[in-house]
């Protein structure tokens, strides 16, 4: 049985699933969330790759070369926002950012 | 099975467990690790496509800039971690299973897509090019505002980055190149005699 569109559309339904529970599970620490954002963006990398590859058109990969781009400048900012944060406050814990409530 | 397949399972089946382990690693620098790990993994997967510049890109960019930038933070910042982990395991059972249905659907889904053979010269459609300059002749042509745009993207990133993490510590005693310079005794005009030094 060789490996066909299917396989890597289902192995990047898996790292997306994997992607969004880390979210859920990990909702208190910020890092991991933003971890969890990577594995999702890759998964959609994966996807984007494997239309690509079996539909013989560059756009697809095209595509995944700007969310890997906006990918890694949504991570610097992240990480920028986090440090920013936590020498303000000592804490990163998602639950102490609460300062807008009022 | 072709050498292509056995490289596709150990591929999948590494990405996976490394993806399961960066949202259950204990340590978040385990974390880290295991993320590069799935990076360099997709890489091969990416290879096995014929997406080579992508593959290289991924491990270049996410695992040489990206990944250590989230080592970096993760040892800088001195948190508690144990804390921000409370309440992990009660909610484990719950959401592995609404993430198995939700990824079993997905899987339905995409399995009834039918089958699909590669197309003839999978990923370089002009045949003779390679996969660089094909991504290149696409990217430069019709994608070229997008390009530009994805620089841009890059540029705020990185100046919103320095923006944010930069700051001016108060006794910190800096150069003032204004200063040294527009002070009326700093610059002096002298009359050298020759041969006689100052």
């Amino acid at each position: 049985m060789g490996i066909g569109l299917t396989h890597f559309l289902a192995l990047a339904a898996i790292v997306f699933t994997i992607g969004v529970a880390g979210i859920i599970l990990n909702h208190k620490n910020i890092i991991i969330i933003l971890m969890s954002i990577e594995l999702i963006l890759l998964s959609v990398n994966i996807n984007l790759v494997a239309f690509s590859t079996y539909s013989g058109d560059l756009t697809g990969q095209a595509f995944a070369l700007f969310i890997l781009t906006v990918a890694a400048a949504e991570a610097a900012i992240g990480l920028a926002i986090l440090v920013a944060y936590y020498r303000n406050r000592n804490s990163i814990a998602v639950e102490d950012i609460n300062s807008l409530k009022g | 099975m072709q050498a292509d397949a056995w490289f596709f399972w150990i591929f999948a089946i590494v990405l996976a467990v490394s993806a399961f382990a960066v949202i259950i690693a204990r340590n978040p620098v385990h974390s880290v690790l295991f993320l590069i790990l799935s990076f360099v993994c997709a890489a091969g997967l990416f290879l096995l496509m014929g997406a080579e510049f992508l593959a290289m890109i991924l491990v270049i960019v996410y695992v040489g800039a990206v990944a250590v930038l989230f080592l970096f933070v993760v040892m800088l910042l001195d948190v508690d971690f144990a804390r921000l982990r409370q309440g992990f395991v009660e909610y484990l059972p719950q959401g592995l299973l609404i993430a198995l249905i939700v990824a079993l659907e997905l899987i339905y889904v995409v399995s009834g897509l039918g089958p699909s053979d590669r197309a003839a010269s999978a990923a370089t459609p002009a045949g003779t090019l390679a996969n660089t300059a094909a991504l290149g002749e696409v990217l430069y042509t019709r994608y070229f505002y997008f390009f530009q745009a994805a620089g841009m993207i890059l540029l705020t990133a990185m100046i919103g980055a320095i923006v944010l993490t930069l700051q001016h510590k108060p006794n910190v005693r800096r150069q003032d190149i204004g200063a040294q310079v527009g002070s009326p005794d700093s610059v002096e005009l002298r009359k050298v005699p020759s041969r006689a030094g100052i």
